[in-house]
């Protein structure tokens, strides 16, 4: 069985002109923007069906989003270096980029425990209000999301880096798919810090 | 990989420090418009501007799908429109609730 390999890992499907990988990560990317699409809706129903909503600056620390806007923000960064770098040639680099992107997204999660901490130490729970309900649904699955992406990036900084060795096209192609992945979770935060922190 | 490919590649970086500046840069203009208390429809039309044009920068360039297959264009066609479905969706509650 080990003999059987699964085709067009790494050369494209003729009909697709993708390799299988990269369509699966986009068809799975575009079942999350149905997931988070309708936690959205919800959030735009609850909100304009409300007698009144609070404003997010006045309930949520504005400056600790940012920050945390800003490290997801370099993540990508550095997660489309570590892409770059294997592309390149350049096995420490790549190893140095992704470190520095699972770090980041360590950083934004703890960031989140302080806001999440801090909230509960003041008695907003997501049973206390709406705002609240929407707030830790919306940033709770984020969250979920930020730690999925840490465990794949660990993965493909640790074990997974043998394949590098083997067959170093086929793991390009692997950093490139959690790539993709990483910067959705990006592109998510980017619609949900203004929506959820200034509005 | 050849001269020419790790070429392409050093342009693909220089593109990506750029990114990085105009997303750093957007993200502190919406956060700087959020101080200035416009009127609602206003603040919302500004703040999902800027998150489109961030969203679309990403997508795009960290994405790569400025340069993808047409077969990923369009799922993610189909997925904007059933998108779209799902927003507006709650509007044909509208009638009922009045």
């Amino acid at each position: 069985m080990s003999d059987i390999a699964i085709p067009y890992m790494v050369k494209p499907h003729p009909v697709t002109g993708l390799p299988n990988g990269k369509l699966g990560i986009w068809l799975f990317l575009a079942s999350e923007v149905m997931l988070f699409g309708a936690l959205f809706s919800s959030y735009v129903l609850l909100r304009t069906g409300a007698e009144s909503w609070p404003r997010g600056a006045d309930e949520l620390n504005v400056p600790l989003a940012t920050v945390n806007t800003m490290v997801l923000i370099i993540s990508s960064v550095t997660m489309v270096m570590s892409w770059a770098s294997l592309k390149m040639k350049n096995l420490a680099k790549y190893r140095l980029y992704m470190g520095l992107t699972v770090l980041c997204a360590f950083i934004f999660l703890v960031i989140k425990y302080f806001e999440y901490t801090s909230k509960f130490h003041h008695n907003h729970f997501p049973s206390t209000s709406n705002f609240f309900g929407i707030y830790f649904t919306l940033t709770g699955l984020h969250g979920i999301h930020v730690i999925g992406g840490i465990i794949v990036n660990v993965y493909l900084l640790t074990a997974g880096t043998s394949l590098w060795h083997t067959d170093p096209e086929h793991f390009t192609n692997r950093v490139e798919n959690a790539g993709l992945y990483w910067h959705f979770v990006d592109l998510v935060w980017i619609f949900l810090f203004p929506s959820l922190y200034l509005l | 990989m050849d001269a020419a490919g790790h070429d392409d590649i050093q342009h693909h970086v220089r593109v990506y420090v750029m990114v990085f500046i105009a997303l750093a840069c957007l993200t502190a203009v919406t956060v700087g418009v959020s101080y200035l208390h416009l009127g609602r429809a206003a603040a919302i039309g500004v703040a999902l501007t800027i998150a489109g044009i961030k969203g679309g920068l990403v997508a795009g360039y960290f994405m790569h799908l400025v340069s993808e297959r047409k077969v990923i264009y369009w799922v993610l066609s189909l997925t904007a429109v059933f998108f779209l479905f799902v927003l507006f969706l709650p509007l044909l509650t509208v009638n009922e609730a009045q």
